[in-house]
């Protein structure tokens, strides 16, 4: 996460320099067009209402919360997906992509949430904070919620110094999110859950991956720990 | 009170292009509404289309509504019917293909008449009667519809059920084949409903076979449907092949599936909330995007005919 060391002068260098190295590349090519992509559902909502792309539907309300909300789980599943993904390839550039993921993720969550707020709930107070207090998927969309708005108040390179060991600490909060997030949307479907399953699976296979990972560099260190003493 | 000023959205101006019914379609629906038979031989080598088949001789009924009924647009694409799939737009999709004639509706148990029925013959006896009712669905939207119906009242009565019969259950058809939703297992096939004889008998519930003036469409429970305006939409049975009275309370589909959030009576009620969610208020259907809640009213607002059946019951626990 060093991209915003770059200062001006080094990418008007790189510029000049006419062959784009791929930090630049990735920089002034790749997140504009990654961005606009990552911003496309939530403006497919809009050209909906006005009926220009698709419909909303008999009950657009509902449609709307409903698309911001699965938009917020595939985020929080792309941004969960960038390190299993780069350790895999090896494509270090990916890890330039996971703050922009992370922030759209917390913009959808953001979104949903507004949507219910004003849309659904009509800012009626009274109702608004009984459903959070008394509805525990609603609880727990909310916590999440909680949870993503410090991420992203924290994911300023500022603050990531700032902060210093504390801040990844922090940022692993994004696994509980994950995990607050498919039960949020198990929670609040009537019967059947095999949408939310292909969503919990996901989910499983990310942290999953991580897990291994770790055992697998654990291993590593510790026969490499016991290999050192025998060589001696 | 009579109640249809002329409609915001007539029929004929939904449907136009299936208004050109064909000679077929034409002469089926004789059969249907005049009771003229038709041999099924004769109508089997062309499957025709029923689908916006006008329905005749439907007399209005007090029992009506004077709020503005949703389009037919809303009726039809937005609403729940598992068997065809969980998504609300799942059933407008997926019944289109669905060819519900012929059916047969079986009833049994305690009652003096018995018997295996063509659709038309259970219907014949009957007169059908627009009934524009507010559907409230346990998912906290509701609607205002225009079905047409016959009474479910008069529909017991003529089976004659005996003393021994307490209860009315129904059954929807379970037919894999013809309903993909049911390969999902979503549910514990068949969808099964039931009433007690003392509301299967109060004048408001209906048969409904129509809507909007016209046969009622595969999606919305072709071709015969219950309709019970003070209960949550999930009493509403569609697609009904078996009627049985019974001396014991029947198990019904979503009691089976969660018994926590799902009761047998499942009246309309703003004061008992579904454990996941508030009853309080609803949305109405195409109200708008910007349209609030409206407050829900006890028994669906139907409290005058119904609430004396509930006399001395724990509506809290009788959910």
């Amino acid at each position: 996460m060093r991209l915003r060391t770059f200062t001006k002068a080094s990418i008007c260098a790189a510029t000049t320099n006419k062959s784009l190295d791929t930090l630049t590349q990735v920089r002034r090519i790749w997140k504009p067009i990654v961005f606009l992509l990552c911003l496309a559902p939530a403006l497919l909502v809009v050209t909906d209402a006005f009926e220009l792309t698709g419909r909303l539907g008999a009950n657009p309300v509902e449609e709307i919360q409903d698309r911001f909300g699965i938009w917020a789980l595939r985020f929080i599943m792309i941004t969960l997906a960038v390190t299993p993904l780069r350790r895999m390839t090896g494509w270090n550039w990916l890890s330039r992509f996971r703050r922009m993921f992370g922030l759209f993720t917390f913009f959808y969550v953001l979104m949903h949430f507004l949507t219910w707020l004003i849309l659904d709930q009509g800012l009626l107070l009274s109702a608004i904070l009984e459903d959070i207090v008394e509805r525990p998927f609603i609880t727990i969309g909310f916590v999440a919620l909680l949870l993503l708005t410090a991420l992203a108040a924290t994911s300023t390179n500022a603050m990531r110094r700032r902060l210093g060991r504390r801040w990844q600490t922090l940022h692993n909060a994004t696994y509980a999110i994950g995990i607050l997030g498919v039960w949020h949307y198990w929670w609040q479907v009537k019967k059947d859950v095999s949408e939310p399953l292909i969503y919990a699976t996901i989910l499983a296979v990310l942290l999953g991956a991580r897990v291994i990972w770790s055992q697998v560099h654990k291993k590593r260190r510790r026969r490499a720990a016991r290999q050192k003493p025998q060589q001696s | 009170m009579l109640i249809k000023k002329p409609a915001d959205i007539r029929p004929s101006e939904i449907t136009s292009e299936q208004n050109y019914l064909d000679r077929r379609t034409f002469m089926r629906v004789g059969a249907l509404v005049g009771g003229s038979i038709l041999a099924p031989s004769a109508i089997s080598a062309v499957v025709p289309d029923r689908r916006g088949t006008k329905l005749t001789g439907v007399s209005k009924s007090s029992f009506s509504t004077d709020e503005a009924p949703n389009s037919f647009e809303d009726i039809t694409t937005y609403n729940n019917y598992y068997e065809f799939g969980t998504g609300k737009s799942d059933p407008h999709e997926n019944a289109q293909n669905f060819d519900p004639l012929p059916w047969t509706i079986k009833v049994e148990g305690h009652a003096e008449k018995t018997g295996t029925f063509d659709f038309e013959d259970f219907i014949k006896p009957f007169d059908l009667e627009e009934r524009i009712y507010r559907m409230r669905c346990v998912e906290a939207w509701s609607m205002v519809i225009p079905w047409v119906g016959i009474s479910l009242a008069e529909v017991v009565k003529h089976f004659k059920p005996t003393s021994q019969a307490k209860y009315v259950a129904f059954e929807t058809l379970n037919d894999r084949k013809r309903m993909p939703g049911i390969r999902r297992g979503s549910l514990d096939w068949p969808y099964r409903e039931g009433l007690t004889i003392a509301e299967a008998t109060n004048p408001l519930p209906i048969l409904a076979v129509g809507l909007y003036g016209q046969v009622l469409p595969n999606q919305n429970g072709a071709p015969i449907r219950l309709v019970v305006p003070w209960k949550y939409g999930f009493k509403g049975i569609k697609g009904i092949v078996r009627m049985r009275f019974t001396d014991k309370q029947p198990l019904t589909s979503w009691n089976m599936a969660q018994a926590r959030e799902y009761g047998f009576y499942a009246n309309v009620n703003p004061n008992v909330d579904h454990p996941r969610w508030s009853q309080a208020r609803e949305r109405r259907i195409g109200s708008g995007l910007f349209a609030s809640k409206q407050p829900t009213l006890m028994f669906n607002g139907y409290g005058d005919e119904v609430a004396h059946l509930y006399k001395g019951l724990d509506l809290r626990r009788n959910y």
